[in-house]
């Protein structure tokens, strides 16, 4: 997984851009994300139903991994089961 | 990474809402998609090295940035100001090219190029109708988004680079993706060929804030669009911003009270002018952006809170703020270094260095980076306590006097502070004694009478010190300044030759 690739949920609509990569497997609604989405989608994982929202970026505890959400979907994001959370961005004035 | 990611996403979330407004016509963010994948397949189709735009800002600049994004093509807008021979270097430089915009000079200056023209209605035509078929694949290329060919004030143009890294990281790490409201609206009058009309493009769509275009600046004109627009956001260089006062203190007074935020940069804002607009504009949030072309744009800026804090304080260090180009970025960090390389503490004057992953640093001919990824701007300046950074002119303008340094600039703030001085600037003249010697070129206040030469002498002698005393002094009716406000100090010496 390297900066710039592309991830999509097998579960949802979620698409994501990796910003910060390690190497690790991302899951979204509970299950693997993918590079080609199958037609068939896997059921979502309950624990993992909070929804991605488009433009949020989302990173693990110690902020090794970042994502970005580039279309939204009902899965949420986990690596190995633990959920990655929406980062706070501190809004900046507009300088263009 | 790919820029294009900015506008699919803004046209995924809400394809329907207008993006862009040029001359009347309103574009959605996904009739912008199509077109830029219209474009895409059009450049895709030409076999070219570069897509060049020779034409002022419409929505064929934004189509043509994010088609030769798709397409994996660097996008090459070039400045139609340029004198014909100047152009016709360039023109060579990036043949063969997909080139839109003023088809007739192209073709005179450059003929027997493999240039493939269009004038800006066939490519945006063009554009409309391979938008309904085209695949929109995205194309690597070789990552670079933009090529901007800096102004070369001291040399030959260099063609900086702008990776689609550079550029993505500056935007993720600035704007909130969507976070204008429907009613929000950018007024843009930089040009394409520059940076800020660039980063422009990409910051208002990411936050999906509507872009109002006004192709070229004339203060009455900006005026009208801002109250018709209903704009909320503007970008404006110090000359225009002055030119927009001079306008309204002539009587054109529209309605304004949706502008919520100016912001401001590309050259040094005069503190005069800074205060009268926050006077003129009291619900108004100011910004000062400070970037370069080899930055993506902004690196530090001073935001609408520290801009009313320094204006309402009493305390000289917070007042001077406003002099202050700010903060860095949070993504950005920013080093003042000596000529030896050494890092400065706070207060001292030296090179502004900037690293970053929106700092290219890259040009066509050579990386200006050093091994641990540090940025040479080349622009003197020093940070204050509270980590505020001061521009103080270019590293090159610093005159040598029997090798004492001297930034023109702390002896330029001396002049301005004279009631009968409207503006200064001081340069390097040649000396037999010392090498060099200060020359300054002072324009006259309208209704005063100018200071004579010892006057002035005695005003810079007291307040600074004996070296920085002017050697020999001009009296012009206006300094020099290019378009976008930056002082052309070559020009200043020129009046000094005889």
């Amino acid at each position: 997984m390297k900066a710039g690739s592309k991830l999509k949920s097998v579960t949802c609509d979620t698409e994501v851009m990796v910003i910060r990569a390690s190497d690790v497997v991302v899951e979204c609604g509970g299950a693997p994300m993918v590079d080609v989405r199958p037609d068939a989608r896997v059921a979502i994982n309950p624990s993992f139903a909070e929804g991605t929202k488009i433009g949020k970026r989302y990173v693990n505890a110690d902020d090794t991994i970042e994502l970005l959400c580039t279309k939204g979907g009902a899965g949420s994001l986990s690596i190995a089961g633990v959920a990655l959370h929406p980062k706070d961005a501190k809004p900046l004035p507009s300088s263009d | 990474m790919n820029i294009s990611l900015i506008l699919q996403m803004a046209a995924d979330a809400e394809p329907d809402r207008i993006g862009l407004v040029c001359d009347g016509r309103r574009w959605s963010y996904g009739a912008l998609l199509k077109a830029a994948r219209g474009a895409a397949a059009a450049i895709e189709a030409a076999n070219c090295t570069h897509v060049g735009l020779l034409d002022e800002s419409s929505e064929a600049a934004a189509i043509a940035l994010f088609g030769a994004a798709i397409a994996g093509v660097p996008y090459v807008p070039l400045n139609y100001r340029l004198a014909d021979n100047d152009l016709a270097a360039l023109l060579k430089r990036i043949e063969p090219a997909y080139l839109i915009g003023d088809v007739a000079r192209v073709q005179r200056l450059n003929p027997d190029s493999g240039h493939k023209t269009l004038s800006r209605g066939e490519f945006v035509a063009q554009a409309e109708t391979l938008g309904e078929t085209a695949s929109g694949e995205e194309h690597d290329g070789e990552g670079i988004a933009a090529q901007i060919f800096t102004s070369g004030t001291t040399a030959a143009p260099k063609a900086a680079l702008l990776r689609h890294a550079n550029l993505l990281s500056y935007i993720l790490g600035t704007v909130e993706f969507g976070s204008a409201s429907a009613d929000e609206a950018a007024l843009v009058c930089v040009p394409p060929y520059h940076i800020a009309g660039i980063a422009a493009l990409l910051s208002s769509i990411y936050a999906m804030r509507r872009i109002v275009l006004l192709p070229a600046f004339e203060p009455d004109a900006w005026l009208k669009l801002a109250a018709d627009e209903r704009a909320s956001n503007a970008f404006v260089v110090p000359t225009m911003l002055s030119r927009i006062i001079a306008a309204m203190d002539a009587g054109n007074r529209p309605d304004l009270s949706s502008l919520q935020a100016i912001a401001y940069g590309g050259g040094r804002m005069p503190l005069e002018l800074i205060e009268r607009a926050l006077v003129l504009f009291p619900e108004t949030g100011f910004t000062n952006a400070y970037g370069l072309t080899e930055t993506s744009s902004t690196i530090a800026l001073l935001g609408p809170d520290e801009h009313r804090a320094a204006q309402q304080s009493d305390d000289p260090a917070v007042r001077a703020r406003l002099a202050s180009v700010g903060r860095p970025l949070p993504t950005v960090e920013i080093e003042i270094r000596d000529e030896d390389g050494k890092v400065l503490p706070a207060g001292e004057r030296g090179e502004i260095y900037v690293r970053g992953e929106q700092v290219s640093g890259e040009y066509r001919e050579r990386k200006a980076l050093d091994a641990d990824g540090w940025f040479p701007t080349r622009d003197a300046g020093y940070i204050d306590s509270e980590g505020f950074l001061f521009l103080a002119g270019r590293a090159d303008d610093v005159i040598v006097r029997g090798g004492e340094n001297i930034s023109p600039g702390e002896i330029e703030d001396v002049l301005m502070t004279h009631p009968a001085i409207a503006d200064a600037a001081a340069v390097a003249v040649p000396s037999v004694e010392w090498g060099e010697a200060v020359g300054i070129a002072v324009v006259p206040r309208p209704g005063h009478d100018m200071p004579g030469d010892d006057a002035l002498k005695a005003l810079i002698r007291e307040r600074l010190r004996s070296s920085r005393v002017p050697e020999r002094i001009v009296v012009l009716d206006a300094l020099p300044y290019n378009e976008m406000g930056k002082l052309l100090r070559r020009e200043v010496k020129k009046r000094f030759a005889d």
